[in-house]
């Protein structure tokens, strides 16, 4: 049962087309930047589009997409209207008007201070209240998550909430508690030397609350994907999931993990003691833990699902899955980047294996790696497994489809296997420009031209993936039947309060950030002295 | 709903997620906060609490009385860009008081290729060298006399005057001519920024002046100057260390270009 459909539909769409110009800005990036094209001349329209491309990528695209993943979750996992349907609306709303408001002043050259903000550069004060505004809209998607479980909950005393329903809601309340670092460097520190009512900045501090947000959102981006992999994915290859309370744990796990990690992002910087820096390393490998955990149950699930299809023996389930299935390509596709991509991580969280490769394109192919690639891809999994049911039409081109899968798979592994390769030898990141005459680095430009290419793929990729979606605007009308969720093996008849609610967990995310942050945070409070000048990026000349 | 309670050390969820990240936490603080500091080779740690402390990144007072003392006036400006927001009777002042200064410092200043052309340039960089002459960081036979008879508050009309004018093009323009690699791109292999980031076209920073259009003469007995350390009113010695990594041939290329901008 899908009643809003047109509110999930304008967020998959208003995501989709920010996708699809932020990455013609990357691909653009890519070339610029790399030996195949003669120097610019100038790297403020560099930065200018790695602003763009990165906050629509960072803050509009995944946003979008888990909200209106979220309102599709709520109605088809609850089978009941969703409440707050003119309130989601207006999340949007706002969404979308934030986008646009800290746009203009981007593409306008007053705000190229990249997405991750980076005082004491501070840009045109409309492009944070865009960001915010981007902010507070998702946070109404945050309330309406937990009113319509609590909602749920009270109609139905005592049982199981839908894995699917539950994953969400850990998801919404990670976002809200996520979010909280960023708004706070924007709103109390940020926004008041922008609007010229200051002129000097704590930038340590600034880093410290960022750090809050930056590293946590990535699991806020990752949530739609791993709800897929447990609620959608054995479903659409006809097996079960291997359990239900192994899903739950995980979504436990980066509700109190994933987000006091986030000073691991600060290894290089002066402000945060050595200490503090070693509990949230040990932490971050923590966090590991649900990411494993989920593997190996989505393999178990797959193996299930190759089992009941008559696969035999150690490997005989393998070759009897449903290869030619988009699903399944997808999440075998996502889960080979999710191991090249973690194994990176591993050495990101690494305080001492950080140091040989911090602030090294290494680190901007790992995150291309994780989000572009295994999260991405699974977003494109999700439109194609709901769009039948968004538009009452079939999704037909399943040879389209694969194809698109394909060239995305092989793009973002030929764009950043590279990348990571020239992090290695040590080229930055945050630079418009190489010389790759001089000798010094001249080895690295083969490595960033083959990244070039496999931009092209991916934009190749993405024009298959809106064909698909407009193909399926304009097929055939049919009915998709009810919209079914993944079930487990052992369906949850009853399971404990503990998992069946975040009462307990999102008490522990709190602690265990005043325990990681706290100190942090007051001791750069109480420190005198430590602001320095505002550098105003765009200002007259 | 069901009578199971979550909050309460009978529940086992809650006992043993609890447990578990609270034996977390105190392993890792021991471990951060009591042995690593001691595994660097040169621990200085006199105690338990002194390795608290550092691992907890307290900033320690460090011994100042044994930093060398530069043997020459170093600049002590101290700006932001409020102070040059548009002030007409600021520029009216100034107009008044750079009746002494145009001489040298104007667009008809005949033959004065060893000065800067002020107009138009950011009144920031105006005013940082205004104080610079005036405390002697930066000095000559010609200029310092009259920058120390100068007020704080004429020298921010001098530069709120020379702001508000339009800049003028170059004796020489030549816009046809491509930006040499040093301005552009600079030379990263040898810690040199590109000239445009800061000097004008690609972005401007706070006190830079603006160099399209400045005598190539001057621009390059600056470099020179720069390079040699005869000037070194450049804060954090950034023009220091940029000049000195420049070869001649660079100097002369971005001299000559900037000269040649409209």
């Amino acid at each position: 049962m899908l009643n809003s459909k047109r509110l999930v539909l304008a967020h998959f769409w208003l995501a989709f087309v920010v996708f699809g110009v932020a990455l013609l800005l990357g691909e653009w990036q890519m070339f610029v930047r790399s030996p195949l094209n003669p120097w610019i001349s100038n790297s403020e329209l560099y930065y200018r589009s790695v602003t763009a491309h990165g906050s629509a990528m960072g803050y509009v695209f995944p946003t979008l997409i888990a909200m209106g993943f979220g309102y599709a979750i709520t109605e088809l996992a609850l089978k009941k209207p969703l409440i707050g349907r003119r309130w989601a609306w207006a999340g949007l709303a706002l969404v979308a008007v934030g986008a646009i408001t800290a746009m203009i002043p981007v593409s306008l050259g007053l705000a190229s201070i990249l997405y991750t903000f980076y005082p004491p550069m501070i840009g045109n004060p409309f492009y944070y209240i865009g960001v915010v505004l981007v902010v507070v809209g998702s946070w109404i998607w945050v309330a309406l998550m937990s009113i319509n479980m609590a909602g749920w909950k009270r109609e139905n005393p005592g049982k199981p909430v839908p894995l699917a329903m539950f994953a969400n809601v850990a998801g919404a309340y990670l976002w809200g508690w996520t979010a909280v670092g960023a708004a706070i460097e924007v709103i109390v520190l940020i926004l008041p030397v922008a609007l010229g009512l200051r002129s000097t900045i704590d930038a340590g501090l600034s880093r410290v609350f960022f750090s809050w947000t930056l590293h946590a959102i990535v699991y806020f981006w990752l949530m739609p994907t791993y709800i897929a992999y447990y609620t959608i994915f054995p479903r659409a290859i006809g097996g079960r999931l291997y359990s239900d309370a192994m899903a739950r744990i995980a979504f436990i796990l980066f509700v109190v993990v994933a987000m006091p990690i986030g000073v691991h992002h600060l290894f290089a910087d002066p402000q945060v003691g050595a200490g503090f820096k070693f509990i949230q390393s040990v932490f971050t490998a923590l966090v590991a833990l649900p990411t494993l955990v989920t593997i190996f149950t989505i393999c178990a699930s797959a193996e299930i699902a190759g089992r009941l299809r008559g696969g035999k023996g150690p490997f005989g389930w393998v070759a009897a899955l449903p290869w030619g299935n988009p699903m399944m390509l997808a999440v075998t596709f996502s889960f080979v980047m999710l191991g090249f991509g973690g194994a990176g991580g591993l050495i990101n969280m690494s305080y001492q294996l950080d140091a040989s490769i911090h602030n090294t394109q290494w680190i901007t192919g790992h995150f291309h790696l994780i989000f572009a690639g295994a999260i991405v891809i699974m977003y494109f999994a999700i439109a194609y497994d709901l769009w039948p049911h968004l538009t009452g039409r079939a999704l037909d081109s399943a040879r389209l489809m694969k194809a698109q899968l394909w060239l995305w798979f092989v793009g973002m592994i030929v764009t950043t296997f590279p990348w990571h390769y020239v992090g290695i030898l040590g080229m930055p990141r945050r630079m418009a420009s190489y010389d790759y005459a001089n000798p010094a680095i001249a080895p690295q430009a083969l490595s960033v031209s083959i990244s070039v290419f496999g931009g092209l793929l991916l934009v190749i990729s993405a024009c298959l993936f809106f064909a698909v979606l407009i193909r399926g605007h304009r097929a055939t009308r049919m009915d998709p039947g009810e919209y079914r969720f993944s079930v487990a093996v052992h369906e949850p008849v009853r399971v404990p309060v503990a998992l069946n609610g975040f009462a307990l967990w999102l008490t522990l995310m709190i602690g265990l950030t005043v325990i990681n942050y706290g100190y942090p945070i007051a001791q750069l409070l109480a420190l005198k002295g430590n602001a320095v000048p505002a550098v105003y990026v765009g200002a007259a000349r | 709903m069901s009578a199971e309670r979550l909050f309460t050390w009978k529940n086992p969820w809650f006992a043993a997620s609890l447990g578990v990240v609270g034996a977390m936490v105190v392993l890792s603080l021991i471990v951060g906060f009591a042995l690593l500091p001691y595994a660097g080779p040169n621990s200085r740690l006199t105690s338990l609490w002194d390795a608290i402390c550092s691992a907890a990144g307290v900033p320690r007072a460090t011994a100042v009385s044994g930093a060398a003392k530069p043997n020459f006036t170093t600049s002590n400006v101290v700006m932001n860009s409020q102070m040059f927001a548009p002030d007409t009777r600021s520029v009216g002042r100034g107009a008044t008081l750079a009746m002494q200064c145009a001489i040298c410092h104007g667009s008809n200043r005949q033959g004065q290729v060893d000065t800067p052309n002020l107009e138009g340039q950011p009144g920031s960089a105006v005013y940082k060298q205004l104080r610079d002459f005036k405390v002697a960081a930066r000095t000559n036979a010609i200029m310092s006399p009259f920058a120390v008879k100068l007020s704080e508050q004429d020298m921010l009309d001098l530069a709120a005057y020379y702001s508000y004018l339009p800049r003028q093009s170059g004796s020489h323009p030549d816009p046809a001519v491509a930006a040499p690699t040093i301005v552009a791109r600079g030379a990263p292999m040898r810690n040199v920024p590109a000239c445009s980031s800061c000097h004008g076209t690609t972005d401007a920073k706070l006190g830079t002046p603006w160099l399209d259009g400045q005598s190539a003469v001057y621009i390059k007995a600056q470099l020179q100057a720069f390079a040699a350390g005869t000037r070194r009113n450049d804060i954090s010695e950034q023009m220091r260390n940029i000049a000195r990594q420049m070869t001649a041939g660079e100097i002369d290329e971005a001299a000559r270009y900037y000269a040649g901008r409209p």
